[in-house]
């Protein structure tokens, strides 16, 4: 970890040191990248460009020295691979676009840029955001900061991985099925993906569109505030983004707004007295690590000794999550990825026949196991024949999965907490035998994305990984729609009383 | 055997826009290769479609033209299949729910007015073009290039029922068709750049037989003259074919003009199955009523609703009233001269206008809009007929001078050189007499009873008179003269 981030290690802390003229952004800036190549065994970067940043660096500095106030100024951060970037590489984790560079930035990096944060650079994913993992990206695994010989979760695996290591302030993730909160909490670190519709997909490499929704990924709830709102507001260039919601307006400044009128109500004594806590028991039955869910427990504990109410609630469809998350991805993925065909860009095999030749030859080279395993499913499931009884079905199990939500928002909960992972991280290669096991996991995360809800997932505790190592656990909060701040507001309570967040691999467990 | 024909039309027509249908890339046609298309339409990684309501807009002024319902939601599908020219290997297009459910297209069929069914109109995306020849690739080398220009352009594909029952019913279709989108300004019609495209659905049938037979598609017609070879050539192979003990093959096909015929292209056997579902990246196309009657609120007056206007208030009948309604500024400028004459005189001015006017336009290969000869100078003419002035021959003279010289006024060049018809009963009987005089071989054959005699007597007064003797007062004299 750079010295910068160990003594300035949240967002503001470290706003105010370059306020205060502590350090310029350019020397924060130059030491974070030594410090990448320094734990490059963790294989999280896969394009830096020093130059670059550091031009951004420099403006920052300027920007600072004209009196420039913006919180995220001078924040260095990482985008993942998935995000398009003018001057970094964009592989998606893919050999496909081993060597392709957009001519256009991501409307979530444009945000970020604007607000002046520093991009150190481009950090890996699963292929296509498809995995659990981190094992599936052209480059190989990106290892945990807390063992490396567990895998850092994914697909974000690589956002996680440098905030754990302490190699940036901040990350960009996304979240198709928990590709955010999961790696979040195999790592220690907080993360969150808002409503679908909140955050801009323009300049995402599309995996399943209804479900994708960008992320950030940072040390405690307070910095996730101030960048998921800089990231956050309509765009005309994605016509899924959300104009408003009932009223309220999707523009930067509304979750920090809600953020800290939700702080500023608390009581102080019991400041999250009224809040209700609808606990699943779903999310607690057979296939949750005993140790895992101990953890999660005692952090509704906490809460409810912060002052909320736990209330037992029932999520009765969760199971059928898997199955209809595993036909509505593939399905879209088949056709998001049909792209990539070796014509106008990406991997162009070297010998064919004819025109088809070109393109199968392409992709099968290019495309990696994970990848054409989804490819071939949701290609199946389309299927003149089977639409109805695959692609259709789970459009309809989709909808009683966020109809049960609802129905738990309306009467019962303001907030759902429980795990995020049945198990703490496993080893590398581990998963790569039981590739079910892989797709099970993803249980508590995925109903959250079939029903487009905002989630995220912070550090509760620890638990024995393979080897009886003590590795994080991440407690999930599940909100209703557009309630972003309140989630956040929640967490912070939470961080304000307790420390797991502020654990760093090294440090005594 | 007596053999029914069926014929069914798919019609592609390109909106008019400024951008494209889910980019702002402009669709101005002729352009360099690729010089109009942008992230969204080389289908680059991260780029997503965003619709144009333009081209929705287009879709409703059609819908409401055609009398169909407006769909008040609708959806964009994805229909997968790879093909180099088509970028994102999948076509946004609108499937199960089109934006336009039914609506009929009346036309004429010869003299024969005939409303044939619409089942629906979808809005979709056009492909870009594959470039095979004199294309030289960044290696010297020849070879095929892709031009993207086109990728995205908004089509509105129009789909009839399958209701026509011959090759002309399909073309007066067809036409009243292109000139309805033309006339609504959703489309600029321009059939050699492709703005119009007709895929043509044939199959036939014993006469009386209730299913229909197979049918084969005819892809991308781009003239009329082509649609209606087209449809005679198919129609008589189905019917050697089945007479000849074979069966037809449910297939797609080509025209070749070159060699006026059909060819097969793909069989149903080789059919993409298009794996069609919901564009995830589009939210359903929602059309508030609101919407719709701003849309009407622009609607310029139907064709249809101005023949009506035009056999009721200027006395054209029907047919002529739906040639003068083939094109907006053609039924402008008669409308203009037609309420400038005195009343009774529509069909006058319609004759004019679908005779000595459009023959001059074609002959000189020019629009009505350039037309030498303004609405206002050409009634101006035909009064000069109205009352009496010259004779409808004398009229298209003098039309031609005005049409190739800077002389428009026609009373000038009636004035200049002595045009005006000579209406009086004393010069023409003396005419008349002349001429009974010095033909009496003619009038000889007159009085054995040929009454092509009578014509021939007429006209060799009007020779004398240098054509401007009145013609009515001519054939009265003549009449009393030979004592008929």
């Amino acid at each position: 970890m750079s010295k910068f981030l160990r003594e300035f290690p949240t967002i503001r802390a470290f706003r105010d040191a370059l306020s205060q003229r502590k350090f310029s952004v350019q020397e924060a800036t130059s030491a974070l990248l030594q410090e990448a190549q320094a734990q490059s065994a963790l294989n999280a970067f896969v394009d830096i460009n020093a130059e670059l940043s550091l031009a951004q660096a420099t403006q920052a500095d300027a920007n600072l020295a004209q009196g420039h106030e913006g919180v995220l100024l001078g924040t260095p951060i990482a985008h993942k691979d998935i995000f398009v970037t003018e001057g970094w590489r964009t592989t998606a984790g893919s050999k496909m676009l081993a060597d392709y560079v957009s001519p256009f930035n991501a409307t979530v990096v444009n945000a970020l840029n604007d607000a002046g944060t520093i991009s150190l650079g481009k950090v890996s994913c699963d292929e296509f955001a498809m995995g659990s993992g981190n094992e599936h990206a052209h480059t190989g695994p990106v290892r945990n900061p807390w063992d490396h010989e567990v895998v850092p979760g994914g697909s974000s695996g690589g956002s996680a991985a440098v905030i754990a290591g302490g190699l940036a302030l901040g990350a960009t993730g996304t979240d198709t099925g928990g590709s955010v909160r999961q790696p979040a909490a195999l790592c220690g670190v907080c993360g969150i993906k808002p409503t679908y519709g909140v955050a801009s997909r323009f300049g995402m490499i599309a995996y399943a569109s209804s479900l994708d929704q960008a992320g950030v990924l940072a040390t405690n709830a307070d910095d996730l505030a101030l960048l998921l709102d800089a990231i956050s507001g309509f765009d005309a260039h994605d016509a899924t983004s959300i104009e408003t919601c009932q009223g309220v307006v999707n523009a930067p400044g509304r979750i920090l707004t809600d953020y800290n009128k939700y702080l500023a109500n608390a009581s102080a004594g019991k400041p999250l007295a009224g809040l209700r806590i609808g606990v699943p028991k779903e999310y607690f039955g057979e296939g949750l690590n005993s140790d895992v869910g101990a953890a999660v427990e005692a952090a509704i504990a906490q809460f409810e000794a912060l002052g909320a109410t736990r209330v037992d609630i029932s999520l009765p469809n969760t199971a059928y999550a898997i199955p209809a998350y595993y036909v509505i991805a593939p399905a879209e993925a088949s056709s998001n990825l049909a792209r990539f065909d070796g014509v106008r860009y990406g991997h162009r095999t070297k010998q064919y026949t004819d025109l088809q030749d070109l393109t199968a030859r392409s992709r099968s080279e290019a495309f990696g196991d994970e990848v054409r395993k989804r490819i071939m499913i949701g290609t199946y499931v389309l299927s003149h024949g089977y639409y109805d009884a695959y692609y259709l079905q789970a459009q309809r199990v989709r909808r009683l999965i966020a109809d049960g939500f609802q129905a738990a928002f309306a009467h019962q909960c303001d907030v759902i907490m429980g795990p995020v992972n049945p198990t703490v991280a496993p080893a590398i290669g581990s998963v790569a035998q039981n590739a079910t096991a892989e797709w099970l996991g993803d249980i508590y995360t995925l109903s959250v994305n079939l029903a487009g809800l905002p989630a995220m997932s912070i550090p509760c505790g620890f638990a024995p990984g393979h080897r009886a190592q003590p590795l994080p656990v991440g407690l999930q909060l599940i909100g209703n729609y557009f309630d972003e701040g309140r989630l956040l507001a929640i967490a912070q309570t939470y961080q304000q009383v307790t420390d797991w967040h502020q654990r760093r691999p090294g440090d005594a467990a | 055997m007596k053999w029914e024909v069926v014929i069914g039309l798919e019609t592609h027509v390109q909106l008019r826009t400024q951008s494209k249908i889910f980019s702002s890339s402009a669709t101005r046609y002729g352009a360099l290769p690729n010089t109009q298309a942008n992230e969204v339409d080389m289908a680059l990684p991260g780029s997503l479609p965003v619709l144009n309501r333009e081209a929705v807009a287009h879709a409703i002024r059609f819908g409401l033209a055609i009398g169909g319902t407006i769909a008040p939601r609708s959806i964009f599908a994805r229909k997968n299949y790879f093909y180099p020219d088509l970028p994102k290997n999948y076509q946004i297009s609108q499937y199960e729910i089109p934006v336009v459910l039914g609506g009929s297209l009346n036309c004429f069929v010869g003299d024969e007015p005939h409303a044939f069914a619409v089942t629906r109109a979808h809005l979709e995306e056009d492909a870009g073009k594959s470039i095979h020849e004199n294309f030289v690739g960044s290696d010297g080398k020849p070879c095929s290039g892709i031009d993207l220009n086109r990728a995205g352009t908004p089509l509105l594909e129009i789909v009839s029922e399958p209701d026509m029952r011959s090759a002309a019913q399909a073309v007066a279709y067809a036409k009243a068709m292109h000139a309805l989108v033309t006339w609504l300004g959703v489309c600029d019609g321009n059939m050699q750049e492709g703005s119009f495209r007709i895929d043509a659905n044939v199959s036939v049938r014993p006469f009386g037989q209730k299913e229909f037979g197979t049918r084969t598609e005819t892809k991308n017609v781009n003239s009329f003259k082509f649609l209606e070879r087209t449809i005679l050539f198919e129609v008589q192979r189905q019917i050697e074919l089945i007479e000849d003990g074979g069966t037809v093959v449910q297939e797609t096909r080509l025209y070749d003009a070159d060699r006026d015929e059909t060819r097969s292209m793909r069989s149903k056997e080789d059919a993409h199955d298009y794996r069609y579902f919901p564009d995830p990246d589009l939210p359903p196309l929602v059309i508030a009523p609101e919407w719709i009657e701003a849309v009407r609120s622009t609607m310029p007056e139907l064709p249809e609703q101005m023949r009506q206007r035009f056999v009721d208030a200027l006395g054209l009948v029907p047919v002529d009233a739906a040639q003068i309604c083939q094109a907006p500024e053609l039924a402008q400028y008669f409308e203009v001269v037609a309420n400038a004459l005195p009343a009774g005189q529509g069909k006058l001015a319609a004759n004019w206008m679908m005779g000595e006017v459009s023959a001059a336009l074609n002959r000189d290969d020019i629009a009505l809009n350039d037309s030498p000869i303004t609405p206002e100078q050409l009634t101006k003419l035909l009064a000069r007929i109205v009352d009496g002035t010259i004779s409808n021959k004398i009229a298209r003279e003098i039309f031609g001078q005005m049409w190739r010289s800077d002389q428009k006024d026609p009373d000038h060049i009636i004035e200049s050189k002595g045009l005006k018809q000579i209406s009086d009963s004393g010069a023409i009987a003396a005419m008349v007499d002349e001429v009974l005089a010095s033909q009496p071989a003619i009038v000889q054959e007159y009085r054995a009873g040929k009454q092509k005699a009578f014509n021939s007597l007429v006209g060799q007064v009007m020779k004398l008179a240098k054509g401007k003797a009145n013609p009515g007062q001519v054939n009265e004299i003549l009449k009393e003269k030979l004592g008929a």
